[in-house]
């Protein structure tokens, strides 16, 4: 027999190749260098949060505010065009998503026939006489839908990477969900500041008082101001201070084109200077004109911010949020404000958090059974097989680097149940060394010669251990297919395990025997299988 | 060492049926718990919320009870000891689905007189989300189970699928019902180790069905039974050494895996003794009862191979051109 037989080339490969691309992981080496740059300690895999901690979300998006705001902010653009005509008109409303108004001059109607046909053509418009009534089109109500969601993901995704944390992943899951997970969140006001982050609609809108009706603003109930096409916010500081205000905004977010943390000239407040793009700071422009001694209010997420006299016309699109900001707040605020508004609401579906000292725990726990479980296989097969249980044993050690190998090329994420995965597939994995070397011994019992039974001994066991294994593989797959989160990762380690194995016990350990062949003292069957038997051995 | 070295082969199928028996008893009581005492589902399957709170010292238990109890939003929940004296769970069936807010605001808020703490966990899964993953779950079950049946039948027999089949279901109804007895918690987990018990078990039955179809053309007698307890007997040491290599490997990650994976350690361990169990004593006798003939299987065979040589006879003679 050849001392360098193929299969124990190949699976002195096996295990160098197991090795070497599981260092980085097994000193979880810290790479300093920034993104796109190549890394220098190679891939890795990446602890799950339940190991590392941090914090894991399934987030819907209330698509259906989405289409509100839609039509919301097209009932601010039929007011725009139709005082730039000077018609006038009157009620105009929003009520259920409908959007309606009245004509007054009828001279007037053929203008705004074509004025909406014009600019609103993806709106189903009916005309009653002098009122119109708009409303969106089904297709355009899916596709506004659609779009919250995809902006939904993008904006969280650009908010949480300038919070300036470690890999953040921001994935769409499905038709209408978001994935969240950050890991190494490290206190729980940092959770606080990322959740709120998350959350902030950022849904910035300069809305006028309505000065007629304002001194009544106390007595008067939402209700009430709908019906005057108002609606009644509150103070951010003190939510006994209300504002009547038009419900359709002047200008919104969308014409924000930059937002930062600045200081109050008197007092050294942080404050959020933004700035309008050309559109927004002219219609500001003109608003402020020929507004002035009004009120024009800062709504952000429905609350008012400040609400100054208008002195003179404001030109250039720069303006300023004040208002109790801790820097830190501002900080959040101004990344919220230039990532974008969330065009509707999210909400949690489903969430984990896990605390750092927790994932530690894990780890460790983990690790603890990982050891025991392998040191008593290992000393177990020791006992009972001789140096047929030391070879296995060499097999099982390159089976466990081969998982952390082939995780680290994939730069798979280790979870606690993928943990349990590993410990278990040390487990199965030496049942088919246990396999063959009972097949061996058996066949050392009927007093074959050495070589046969081994030879002899591998063939007979190769279809148990292949049909055993794929029945095993199959579960794991579909494991793998339909499983979420922590399923996934058992389901992983499990099928990458079994394929090692394969390798590794059921090659590697033939190959070594092969090598070892001449060497193998056939006196001593007691040292070398664990068996006595009185037949002369060949 | 060696501890099976017997040579006599052990008539299993001789007590057979009262085996069989014993089998449908556990069946039964497991179906009996299942049915009335039910799965206890966690938050994962049913929705709800699960905050994990560490305390510097002893957990005020009690008085963490008083004050959740007097939450109406936390109504119905319960508040247990984890692990250690200083750890304890809250549960409760509500989910709430702000992103800024939630449970670990609000807990910290609650509890902030009851001494120095830490919130180490909040999981909350909402009621849609744990409708969809119970069905994912059956269908992975249903799907595997589809899958390996129509592998096997392709490398053995249908027989042979049906009884490892059986065997499954026996398997892990009985873990199904040791997990109703002592009302743990079926989260994710639990599903990926009742999937792993499926695997195992029939792992187990595959290797013992091998030794099975080896038998049926090496072993003489023409009798079922006859060559499933040589079989069996064969594959005793091989069973038994693996099954405690895996039961060793699985106890150490009850004992040291920590209390989040007590559950799903838990459900292997009692998936590995009643799967080894049933791979001799309900697949195998399954087999003999679904009328497995040897004599018919080894006829089928010799004019399978009789085909075949005929076949590579005409070719032989095509190919020299007597044809």
């Amino acid at each position: 027999m050849n001392a360098l037989n193929y299969r124990v080339v190949i699976f002195a490969f096996a295990f160098l190749f197991g090795i070497v691309f599981s260092v980085p992981s097994l000193t979880q080496c810290d790479e300093n260098t920034t993104k796109g740059e190549a890394s220098s300690c190679g891939k890795k895999i990446t602890l799950g949060l339940d190991l590392q901690g941090g914090l894991h979300m399934l987030l819907s998006v209330k698509s259906e505010v989405a289409v509100e705001s839609k039509v919301k902010s097209m009932g601010t653009s039929i007011k725009y065009n139709l005082e730039k005509e000077e018609i006038i008109f009157d009620d105009l409303k929003i009520d259920n998503n409908i959007i309606t108004f009245e004509v007054l001059d009828k001279d007037d109607l053929p203008k705004v026939v074509k004025i909406l046909a014009e600019e609103f053509k993806e709106v189903a418009v009916s005309q009653n006489g002098a009122i119109f009534s708009l409303e969106l089109t089904d297709d355009l109500i899916a596709l506004t839908k659609q779009n919250a969601i995809d902006q939904a993901v993008d904006t969280i995704r650009n908010r949480l990477n300038m919070f300036g944390l470690a890999e953040p992943t921001v994935a769409k899951q499905g038709k209408d969900k978001i994935l969240v997970e950050v890991p190494g969140i490290k206190t729980e006001e940092d959770e606080n500041r990322i959740r709120k982050l998350i959350a902030k609609s950022a849904h910035l809108q300069m809305m006028a008082v309505d000065e007629a009706r304002a001194a009544r603003v106390d007595m008067m109930s939402d209700g009430e101001a709908k019906q005057y096409g108002d609606v009644i916010l509150q103070d951010v500081e003190d939510n006994r201070t209300k504002y009547l205000l038009y419900s359709i905004p002047i200008l919104d977010g969308s014409m924000l084109v930059d937002a930062k943390v600045g200081y109050g000239k008197d007092n050294n407040q942080p404050q959020i200077n933004f700035k309008l793009n050309g559109q927004g700071a002219k219609i500001f422009g003109d608003f402020t004109g020929k507004s002035v001694g009004k009120r024009m209010a800062v709504v952000l997420d429905n609350q008012v911010y400040t609400a100054p006299n208008i002195v003179q016309r404001i030109g250039g699109g720069q303006v300023q949020i004040t208002g109790a900001f801790t820097p830190q707040e501002a900080h959040d605020v101004a990344i919220a404000l230039r990532s974008g508004a969330l065009l509707a609401p999210v909400q949690v579906e489903s969430q984990r958090s896990i605390g750092p000292s927790l994932g530690e725990d894990n780890i460790n726990a983990s690790i603890l059974a990982l050891i025991v479980g392998f040191l008593s296989v290992v000393v177990f097969m020791v006992l009972y097989y001789g140096m047929a249980g030391v070879i296995s044993n060499f097999a099982l050690v390159a089976n466990l680097f081969l998982i952390l190998a082939v995780m680290s090329l994939f730069e798979a994420t280790l979870t606690l149940p993928g943990m349990a995965g590993i410990v278990l597939t040390v487990g199965m994995a030496v049942d088919a060394n246990v396999i063959i070397n009972e097949r061996i011994r058996e066949l050392l019992h009927e007093g074959n010669s050495l070589t046969k039974s081994i030879e002899q001994g591998y063939n007979n066991a190769f279809t148990a251990i292949w049909d055993a294994n794929i029945t095993t593989l199959i579960a794991a797959v579909v494991l793998f297919a339909y499983g979420t989160g922590p399923i996934k990762g058992f389901s992983l380690t499990i099928s990458i395990g079994i394929l090692a194995s394969m390798v590794t016990a059921i090659l590697g350990t033939h190959g070594i025997y092969q090598w070892l062949l001449p060497k193998i003292d056939k006196k001593k069957l007691g040292f070398w299988f664990g068996i006595k038997t009185d037949k002369e051995i060949k | 060492m060696e501890v099976f070295k017997q040579q006599k082969i052990i008539n299993f199928m001789e007590n057979a049926k009262k085996v069989g028996f014993l089998s449908i008893t556990l069946v039964v009581i497991s179906l009996v718990l299942l049915f009335t005492k039910g799965l206890n589902y966690g938050i994962d399957f049913a929705g709800g919320t699960i905050v994990q709170v560490q305390y510097e010292g002893k957990a005020p238990i009690e008085k963490v009870r008083e004050i959740v109890a007097q939450n109406p939003k936390y109504q119905g929940a319960t508040v247990t000891s984890f692990g250690s004296e200083s750890e304890l769970v809250i549960r409760s069936k509500q989910a709430s689905k702000s992103v800024k807010g939630g449970a670990k605001v609000e807990v910290r808020k609650m509890l902030k007189d009851t001494g120095k703490f830490e919130i180490r966990r909040v999981d909350m899964v909402g009621p849609a989300v744990g409708d969809e993953l119970r069905e994912k779950g059956l269908m992975a079950m249903l799907l595997s189970i589809i899958g390996i049946i129509a592998y096997l039948s392709f490398r053995f027999e249908w027989r042979f699928a049906i009884a490892s089949v059986v065997a499954l279901i026996h398997d892990i109804t009985i873990a199904m019902g040791a997990l109703a007895l002592f009302q743990i918690d079926v989260n994710l987990p639990i599903l990926a180790a009742v999937l792993t018990i499926l695997g195992y078990s029939l792992n187990d039955t595959v290797i013992v069905f091998d030794r099975i179809r080896e038998g049926i053309r090496t072993i003489k007698s023409p009798n079922m039974a006859d060559v499933i307890n040589e079989s069996v007997t064969k594959t005793l040491s091989r069973t038994t050494l693996t099954s405690l290599t895996t039961f060793f490997v699985v106890l150490t990650l009850y004992l040291f895996g920590g209390e989040i994976i007590n559950g799903f350690s838990f459900t292997l361990l009692v998936g590995v003794v009643v799967g080894t169990y049933s791979s001799i004593f309900v697949a195998s006798p399954v087999l003999m009862w679904l009328k497995f003939s040897v004599a018919e299987f080894r006829e089928k065979e010799a004019a399978s191979l009789k085909r075949e040589k005929e076949k590579e006879k005409m070719r032989a003679m095509y190919e020299q051109g007597t044809m």
